[in-house]
Parts: structure tokens; sequence; C-alpha cells
């Protein structure tokens, strides 16, 4: 899966290189892939269309700037509005009612409303310090409510006694009244899990809320969760009332495309996340965490970010000048180099670099590493001035001393004169695209075997 | 007899799928041109089918009738029948039959698939025909899965073994003694729920299968793989991941009572070819079905 959009994502790069600005039939092609990336990150169909219609709007015209790709700037667009509508601030839960405030948990089965419900009562009890009552109105499930008591037992908080033969409204009063006597500051209500067809089991959720009027009512949501999302998540807003969302098992490799689903069909914040099975595994909603995970990618903005701040813009336009004036030699390339070093290496520009994958096999294969960089810089600097400025003079004996005096082999020199043949190559293709192409070109032109 | 499909129909009598009415929009009467390709193409992964399964479904139709007129209704029945045609093969029924006794089934999954509930309905069917067999409790982690599990074998009428302990593998060891010792049929061993990418939780699928090889070479007989049908492309990898640490011999796949068609199997048949075995539409205890490839083929393609 993670392989499919990275993969996509590098091919729009391959497609957009070189261009000042973004045309409408860049971002039209570019938006091609990333919807149906976000197709199979699960996000549903009409959330898709509709979220590629605003990015689309925003990204044409849209400058490309220093040594960033096209492509590297339609992702950050896309990232940034993915952030945008999974809803930009944390809302934490809302406690501001009487007490005691009530919580409702609702979703399908087996999505992990119960163990939320233990994960909210630990995180209000400890981190917000208040006094939490637990009650399971699941009568259906096997030993649903012994499974509640025990996870209270394990993170010390109250639940409500197991009275066998009860129905759920009748326990959901018994909860309130105790809630309300012992001076409860929040009551959470576990439900059974239901499907939001089953028209008996949606009417009984309803009554309940109408009798304990929950502050919150959230609905769990399995992470997993493919194209059904919108359905699931429209059914229990407009049937129930949800004021908030919750995302179990993202400790999971799902991209979770579900979230953006379920956020654009109801309007409703994500605010829990579940990170794994025990009660403390619960993490607060982070936009950009969730959009960067649908993405499936390294994180291409804090790329562009880097390459904007670190690329010493004099010198590449020394290099650019240079470039215009004849062929790439190999200072023009050692600049490049050095660049690299600058950013963090190639170890770590790897990470970053969407569409790398397709090359990682044939970038290890190449023995391209940080320290391979290290080797090619030192190779050009055992080279006379001449050699530097005319590859062609590198003969076998010359290959002999620039590989003893950098402490290499010729096979290292000679895959650096096939790199530099590789790059004068593509140089010669940009220089039609004058000094802004080239800018924006740098770093990739490093990638061997393209 | 009514077959589960009609089941489904009846429970579903509202909801309409969402593929169907996605293609009676998109085509009344048109040519089949690439743009109308497109679209379908998009209505198949919105089916949770996946982009490659959506592009190879979508190539046959255009092999079919591109540039032709095409109806809504031909559309389906194109995609159903291929769709029948793929999975086919896969609609293979479980029989608890092997060379030796006692037919061990080791049942699998992430949290939440429905393993536990599973296994309940299955125990049942096999009890009523005239089967011996003991359940296990191996899900030694979750709040009162044993419990649950209880309840289960209560249901079914069969016996339960528990773990004085959290230690799964050792409780497996000695179920499976006790079993051979009463020379049951049949002993099915739940698990519990893990996310296929901890290492650590695979690990411990892995020992608890060498744990039952050590009793009998040959076992498990079958290893049974639940999947739930709401989940989107995820369960690709599910299959993918727990196939190779404990090679998977059949799936389950539950929840198809809901809205979510688990169009993501016909995905996993093109890429793996792993049996189907059953499908699970309610949580009551006969709930469970024999997978019908024909069945699942119209359910999607139903309006
Ligand atoms: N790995 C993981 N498992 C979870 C998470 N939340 C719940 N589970 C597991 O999923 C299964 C079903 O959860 P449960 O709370 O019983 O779901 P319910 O049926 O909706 O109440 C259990 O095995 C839980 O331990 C999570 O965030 N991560
Ligand atoms: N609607 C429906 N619910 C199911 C089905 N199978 C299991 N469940 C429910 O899904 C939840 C999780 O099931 P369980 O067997 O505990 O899952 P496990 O964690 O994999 O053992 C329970 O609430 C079950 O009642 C099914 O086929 N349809
Ligand atoms: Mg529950
Ligand atoms: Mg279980």
């Amino acid at each position: 899966m993670f392989d499919t959009l990275t993969g996509r994502l590098g091919s729009i790069i391959d497609r957009l290189k070189g261009r000042g600005a973004l045309t409408e039939a860049d971002v039209k092609a570019a938006l091609r892939e990333v919807r149906i990336a976000l197709l199979e990150a699960d996000v549903a169909l009409p959330v898709v269309k509709d979220f590629i219609a605003q990015v689309q709007e925003k990204a044409i015209g849209q400058e490309v700037l220093h040594s960033i790709s096209a492509g590297q700037l339609v992702v950050k667009i896309v990232h940034d509005a993915l952030v945008e509508f999974l809803g930009q601030e944390v809302v934490d839960i809302e406690l501001k009612a009487s007490p005691p405030v009530v919580i409702m948990m609702v979703g399908l089965q087996g999505s992990g409303k119960t163990s939320m419900t233990a994960k909210l009562g630990n995180y209000l009890a400890k981190k917000q310090k208040q006094k939490v009552l637990l009650a399971s109105l699941d009568i259906y499930r096997p030993a649903a409510r012994e499974q509640l008591r025990t996870l209270g037992q394990q993170c010390h908080i109250e639940t409500l006694p197991i009275l066998a033969e009860e129905k759920p409204l009748a326990i959901a009063e018994r909860a309130l009244q105790m809630a309300r006597l012992e001076g409860y500051d929040v009551l959470i209500l576990d439900t059974a899990g239901r499907l939001h067809i089953d028209q008996d089991l949606m009417n009984e959720v309803v009554a309940v809320r109408n009798l304990a009027k929950p502050t919150e009512t959230i609905l769990v949501a399995d992470a997993m969760t493919g194209q059904d999302a919108v359905v699931i998540a429209k059914e229990f807003n407009e049937k129930v009332g949800i004021t908030s969302i919750a995302l179990s098992r993202i400790d999971g490799d799902a991209r979770g495309g579900a979230a953006l689903s379920m956020r654009a069909v109801t309007g409703k914040p994500l605010k829990l996340l579940g990170t794994g099975e025990k009660p403390d595994q619960l993490e607060l909603f982070h936009p950009d965490r969730i959009a960067t995970r649908i993405l499936g990618m390294g994180d291409v903005v804090s790329l562009v970010e880097k390459a904007m701040e670190s690329v010493d813009q004099a010198e590449a336009e020394k290099l650019a000048l240079q470039m215009q004036k004849g062929a790439f030699t190999f200072e023009a390339m050692e600049s490049q180099l050095l660049q690299m070093n600058k950013m963090g290496g190639i170890s770590s520009l790897m990470g970053m670099i969407p569409g790398i994958n397709k090359f990682q096999d044939k970038i290890t294969q190449a023995g391209v590493n940080d320290s391979f960089i290290q080797r090619q810089i030192a190779m050009i600097r055992s080279m006379t001035k001449q050699e530097r400025k005319d590859a062609r003079l590198i003969n076998g004996s010359r290959k002999k001393r620039i590989a003893m005096g950098s402490g290499t082999s010729v096979q290292d020199v000679n895959k650096l004169l096939k790199q530099h043949r590789d790059m004068s190559d593509m140089m010669k293709r940009m220089q039609k695209l004058g000094k802004k192409g080239f800018l924006r070109q740098g770093l990739q032109g490093l990638m061997p075997h393209r | 007899m009514t077959t589960w499909f009609k089941r489904l129909k009846e429970g579903l009598k509202k909801t309409s799928s969402r593929l169907s009415e996605g293609i009676t929009t998109l085509i009344t009467h048109r040519k089949l041109d690439d743009e109308m390709l497109e679209e379908l193409e998009e209505l198949l992964i919105s089916s949770d089918l996946g982009v490659a399964t959506a592009r190879d479904l979508v190539q046959k139709l255009a092999k079919k009738r591109y540039n032709q007129n095409i109806t809504p209704e031909e559309v389906r029945e194109i995609f159903a029948e291929e769709i029948e045609i793929l999975l086919n093969p896969c609609a293979l029924p479980l029989t608890p039959k092997g060379a030796s006794k006692p037919f061990v089934v080791l049942v699998l999954g992430v949290n939440g698939a429905g393993k536990t509930t599973t296994i309940g309905k299955l125990a049942k069917q096999w009890k009523d025909q005239g089967y011996q067999l003991s359940l296990v409790a191996g899900d030694t982690f979750r709040a009162a899965a044993t419990e649950q599990l209880e309840i289960w074998a209560k249901r079914a009428n069969v016996p339960l073994e528990v773990a004085p302990t959290k230690d799964a593998a050792g409780l497996v060891y000695d179920a499976l003694q006790k079993a051979q010792t009463r020379g049951d049929d049949i002993v099915m061993i739940d698990t519990a729920g893990r996310l296929h990418n901890k290492t650590l939780l695979m690990e411990e699928l892995k020992k608890i299968r060498r744990v039952i090889q050590k009793i009998d070479p040959t076992a498990p007989q079958a290893t049974l793989l639940v999947l739930d049908a709401t989940t989107g492309q995820n369960a690709l990898t599910q299959v993918k991941v727990f196939q190779e640490a404990v090679d998977v011999s059949g799936l389950i796949v539950t929840k198809l009572d809901g809205t979510a068609k688990g169009g993501v199997l016909v995905a996993i048949a093109q890429q793996t070819g792993l049996p189907i075995h059953a499908i699970g539409v309610g949580e009551a205890i006969e709930d469970l079905h024999t997978f019908s490839a024909k069945d699942f083929a119209k359910n999607l393609m139903e309006r």
C-alpha cells in the first residue's frame, strides 16, 4: 500500500519537473494520481472528489520556488489542504456542563468502544483530575460488561455494578442516579455495537440519548475502515447525533482514510486516537499526523521547508550561470554534493522524498549512501584543475591516481564518471529551461541511473 | 431454503448499494468510452475493490463492450459475472476431516474482527453435525475474553479449556493433549486479536503454532484468518502478513450484514487465491453461512 502511493507521487514529480508556475494541466495530471492514492488510502469517493476540487483551485498558478520540484509543491499543497480538511486545531473533550457530565460511546460491533471508554475514563481521571464512573449498556455481546469492569479495575476507575436481566435504558438510568448521588464529575456510557441499519438497536440508543442527554456522543471507528466509513458516520450522525469522532487501532498500518471521510461527511471533529490495547494507549487527535499517514509518505513538507532554508541561493545562482555558459564541470558537481550534505545527507533526504523507494534497490546496489557522497567529494578533490573542467582527460592512469589520492578504487572513479555523464546529459536538456529549471533540478539530478 | 443472500436483501431493502446506484447514475444508455470506464473504475474502488482489481475488471468490461451502447444492468451483470469467475475457485467450505485426530483449527485475526463469535458459530454447526469437539480459550490477553468464549461454549454445548495463567502456548499444549486422550474429532483454538504489524505478537502466534506441531506435526489442519467486511485496503496486508507468518489456510469474512460489502475480498482472492470458507451475517449463533461466489458477487452489484 505504502509503496504505491510514494511511487505515484514520485511519478508526479518526474512528470512535472521544470515548470515556472503550476499550470492547470500540471495540476490536473498530478491530482489524478493523488485522487487514486487517496482512494487507496480508503478515503471515500465523494469525499475525494470534493477534496480534489478544492485543492485544484488552490494549486493552479502557484509559483515553484527554489530547489523543490513542481510535484513536491503539489504534494505540499495537498498535505496542507488535508490538514485543513481534518480540522486544524486539537479540540478537547467537552466537559462544560453541570456534573455529572455524560459522555456516550457509539459505533459498530468491535470498533473499539469499550476500550475507548476505559481509555477516556483513564485520561480524564489521571490528566484532568475528574471523578469518573463507567457504565456498560452492552447486554448483547457475551461478557461485554465484565470486560469493562475488568478494564476499570486495571486503571482504578469505578464501574457501575452489573445486574443481570437489566435493559440498557434501565442501566443508563441507574448509572445516572449513582453518578448524581455519589458526586461523580463524569459518567461515560459504553454502548453495544450496532449496525446503523438495525432500526431497533438504533432506536434503543436514541432512547438512551434522550434520557442521559450526553454532552459528548463519540462515534468510535476502526482506523482500518474502508469506503463504508461515510455511510456509517452519516447514519450515526443523522440518527443519534454525534459530537465527535474517535479512531481506534491507529497502531496498525492502515492509512486511515476513513478519518477524512467521517470528518468530511459529519463536520464533527476528530478528538481521540487509540494507539493500543491498554487503557493508557490514547492520544489526542493530531491532524498533521493523520494527514501524513493518509498520504503515506515521508515528510515531503519538511523536505520542502528544509530545501528552502538550506540551499545557498547565491551559490546556486553562480552554478546556474556557469551552466549556461558551458559544460557541467566536476566543480559544479562538487558544489551540488556539498549542498546535499548541508541538507542532512542522503540518508536524511531519502526518508523525505516520495517516490524514492522506486529507486531504493538501485541506490543500494549502486552503493549510494552518505559515505559514498563523501568519497565522491574526495575523488573530485583528487583531480587536477584541468580534469575537473574536462572529464574526457581522465584516462586509465589518471583514474588510478585519483583512486589512490582519495582512498577509493578505480571502480568508484568509473561510477563517479558515469554519474557525471548522466548528470551532464540531463543538464544539457535543462539548459533549455534556463536558470529557474536548474535550481529546481539540483537535487534530483543526483539520482543515479534514471 | 433461504440463502443468506435473500436474508441480506431483506435486511438491506432500504439501503441499495452505492455501487449499484452509482452505476445507474453514471450510465443511461451511454457509449462505453474512456471517460465512462474511468468513472466505473472509481466506483469499483469505492466498493473497496482496490485500484488494481478495479482496473482489471474495467478492462475486462472494455474488452467486451468498448464503444458500444450499454445499460446499467448490463454493466452490473458483466461485473458480477467477472467477480464470480474470480471468486469461484476460492469458494470452498471447510470440512473438519483429516488423516489424524483431532482436526485442529487455529483461529486468528486482528482485534475485534469476530474470531470468538465465529468460533461459537462454527462450534454449534459442527456439534449439530455430530462431531465431538472442544474449544480452547487462547485469548489470555483481552479483558473478559475467556468469559465471552465460555458463554459461546455453553450456547454450542461444547467443553472449553481455559488457562490457569496468561500462558497461551502452554494452555494450547495441555488442551491438545487432553483432546487427544479424549478422542475429540475437532479442537478449535481462539487467539488474542493482534495487528499484523506487531512483530512480538506475530512471534507469539508462531510459537503457538510450533507448540501445536509438537503434538501433531501435521496440525493445525486449518488456520483460519477472520476478516471484518468493513475493513478497507488494509485487509490485503493483513492476509499477506498473517499468511507469511503462520501459513493461513482459509478465510472467514464477518459482518457482511452491514452496508459494507467486503469488496476487498475480490482483490484478496485475485492476489492470494486463498479459500473463503464462510461468512458471518449477524451476531446470533446461526448467522454463519457457507461462502458462495455467486451470491457475494450479486450482493456487491445488486441494487
Ligand atoms: N491494537 C489495538 N487494539 C485495540 C484498540 N482499541 C481496541 N482494541 C482491541 O480491539 C478489540 C475490540 O475492542 P472493544 O473495545 O471490545 O470494541 P467494542 O466491541 O467496540 O466495544 C479488543 O481486542 C481491543 O483490545 C487500539 O487502539 N489498538
Ligand atoms: N453484525 C455482526 N457482528 C458480528 C459478526 N461477527 C462478530 N460480530 C460482533 O463483533 C464484535 C467482535 O466480535 P468478537 O468475536 O468478540 O471478535 P474478536 O475480538 O475477533 O474475538 C462482537 O460485538 C460481535 O458480536 C457478524 O457477522 N455480524
Ligand atoms: Mg464493547
Ligand atoms: Mg476474541
